[in-house]
């Protein structure tokens, strides 16, 4: 399977208005994609013998033979372009001629941009299994889009190898893993080694939204649906249409939204709040969490249900002191990629500093980690990267690690973080990789206060 | 190259403050911002029976103001954009060349019913500034999802990508910057 690119899809707009060709071949040439354009039925056959070209958009209206003519003209002949009807004035009546007659699908002007690009991803979707289908079905020997995953420890090739597994089956995921071990970026390879990558990958942070919120949120709202209501409002279940729906931290799901959930699950449908029109849910479901949902099961905090539903293919990403032969090359990568988005010369790391990364007990996993060696990139001043420069110290954390529980070692770290940042909330939450509300919970939950 | 002047087009964008706007540009890419005081007329781009403004009009306005000579021109307006054949756009840029605008008509909560944020519309209008921006210095769109030059025809996306630029978009901005 090849890294996609859009510049191999050749689109052709055929419509007499200059202005609408040079707005439509502009907007797609953003997104790299081979344009050609035609202002009458003669040009687009012409292009079309000249060389190979994938999706048509076509206007119905024109001077001289019309878009539907052309259609039948182009069928004739060709049987795999990918025709797009665009017309002014849709009448049920047209529309219905162009799809009996082959036609992928139509639209009106104007159209919605979102529309468009949806429908454009959709024929560029199909042209991909048309294109595998003929040069036979290779397997998936190469996964594609995990450089930001690194790792050569064997606890790491086998999480990748249950990602090669999974990716390309339909099926839903379940991530396991503490904060900060990188399960997005899992998600994120799963996503783009399916065959749903041509469509968004659509993550939902479930900790990060209140409750009241979340079903607004997810289903999205028709115009009108209550006061202020103005705009029907995409959610979160539609936005990820043919793509994929992230769930993270969904061991923090509200009861009354692991009810909707699953709803939405079984029924794979679902209305806008508002809405009368039922709207297809096709999207793969990824979630993760670093609960116990087990645990949460028992106390009637996750549904017994549901948990069945997403617990059907289980990663389990694991903690970076599980895996400390990967510290040195995860280094190397966060020092090379910092550097580079500070326009800054690539330091070395000093080995005794080294030393201290491999011997931290990183209870924040790869993001603690990332965030300690930006932090050095910040303070150093172009030599080697010293011991002094990190914000860990040997032994410290490590210390007593034994007879400590995660929990503790999480609210040393937070306070930590509070206190370096003077209880500044929200340069807190971003160093530790989490959001605003989880912090705000967290300080609550182990009781931390801030110093008169 | 490394020029960017923000122009308000119209009256002043309300909500928003330009003066941060540039911060966060200069926060972000390697470029020196600054805000020109004088709001450009753009009536002659409205369509009277859309009751839009046609934004490649806009561009041909900016790009007519001899007075305005910074390497790249950044327009901002709170009237709604369009181009034919689509319902609206957020902005539209030149692709290496010099002019782009933005529109914070659809950026506002309070146009899709939710309540006011400043803050929501202030990262919103940042990142929109980015994203035209990284088109005016060659960027096309980008399929890595976590990139402000992800392409957005949604507010929700907009909302999704961060206000930086992946790696490699980020390696081409170091190579012409
Ligand atoms: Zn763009
Ligand atoms: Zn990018």
């Amino acid at each position: 399977m090849s890294a996609f690119d859009p510049s191999d899809i050749t689109i052709m707009i055929v419509d007499d208005e200059a202005s609408v060709r040079q707005s439509l071949e502009a907007w797609f040439e953003d997104d790299g994609y081979t344009m050609v354009t035609a202002q009458n039925a003669a040009e687009a056959l012409q292009r079309l013998q000249e060389g190979t070209i994938d999706i048509i958009l076509l206007d119905i209206k024109m001077p001289g033979m019309d878009g539907l003519a052309l259609q039948d003209r182009i069928r004739e002949f060709n049987s795999d372009v990918i025709i797009i009807i665009i017309t002014a004035f849709a009448t049920v009546d047209t529309a219905v001629r162009a799809l009996k007659a082959g036609a992928f699908d139509y639209t009106t002007k104007p159209v919605d941009p979102d529309e468009l690009s949806h429908l454009v991803r959709k024929a560029v979707e199909n042209i991909r299994l048309l294109r595998e289908n003929k040069a036979m079905r290779e397997s998936l020997d190469q996964l594609q889009y995990v450089d930001d995953i690194i790792g050569q420890s064997p606890q790491m090739q086998k999480v990748l190898e249950l990602v090669k597994t999974v990716a390309p089956t339909d099926s839903t995921v379940l991530i396991l893993g503490e904060s900060g071990t990188g399960k997005e970026l899992i998600a994120r390879a799963i996503h783009m080694n399916s065959r749903r990558r041509y469509f968004p990958l659509i993550p939902v942070n479930c900790g990060a939204i209140p409750e009241t919120l979340l079903e607004s949120e997810l289903f999205g709202h028709e115009k009108g649906a209550f006061t202020g209501a103005q705009y029907r409002r995409k959610g979160k279940f539609e936005m990820a249409q043919g793509g994929t729906l992230f769930l993270d931290e969904i061991g923090t799901l509200g009861l009354k939204s692991q009810v909707d959930l699953l709803r939405v699950l079984q029924d794979k449908e679902f209305h806008r709040i508002g809405g009368e029109r039922l709207v297809k849910a096709d999207f793969r479901l990824i979630c993760a969490t670093n609960l116990d949902l087990e645990e949460e099961v028992k106390h009637a905090r996750f549904r017994e249900d549901l948990y069945y539903r997403i617990n059907v293919f289980t990663i389990l990403l694991p903690p970076l002191r599980d895996r400390r032969a990967d510290i040195p090359l995860l280094a190397r990568h966060f020092i090379e990629q910092h550097a580079k988005a500070m326009n800054k010369p690539v330091p070395e790391l000093r080995s005794d500093a080294m030393d201290v990364l491999l011997t931290h007990n990183w209870p924040g996993n790869v993001r603690e980690l990332e965030n300690a060696l930006e932090r050095a990139l910040v303070i150093n001043q172009g030599s080697a990267i010293a011991p002094d420069d990190l914000p860990v110290q040997v032994g410290r954390a490590t210390a007593g690690t034994r007879n400590t529980t995660l929990a503790e070692i999480e609210k040393e770290f937070i306070l930590r973080t509070l206190e370096s940042h003077g209880w500044n909330i929200t340069r807190s939450a971003e160093q530790l990789g989490i959001d605003r509300v989880t912090l705000y919970n967290k300080i609550e939950k182990y009781g931390l206060k801030r110093p008169e | 190259m490394r020029d960017v002047s923000i122009i308000p087009l119209g009256a002043h964008p309300r909500d928003i403050r330009l003066e941060d706007l540039k911060a966060g540009i200069e926060r972000v890419l390697p470029v020196t911002a600054s805000v020109v005081m004088h709001p450009l007329d753009i009536d002659v781009a409205l369509d009277g029976s859309r009751k839009q403004y046609h934004s490649t009009s806009v561009l041909t306005l900016l790009l007519g103001r001899s007075e305005l000579s910074s390497s790249r021109l950044l327009g901002i307006t709170s009237f709604d954009l369009f181009v034919p054949v689509l319902t609206f756009v957020f902005g539209q840029a030149q692709v290496n060349n010099r002019a782009a605008v933005f529109s914070t008509f659809r950026l506002h909560n309070e146009f899709y019913g939710l309540p006011r944020s400043g803050e929501i519309l202030a990262e919103r209008c940042l990142k929109e500034a980015l994203h035209e921006l990284g088109h005016t210095y060659g960027l096309r769109h980008c399929l890595d999802y976590p990139c402000v030059m992800n392409s957005s025809t949604y507010v929700e996306d907009i909302d999704l990508k961060p206000p930086d630029f992946c790696l490699p978009c980020r390696d081409h901005l170091n190579s012409v910057l």
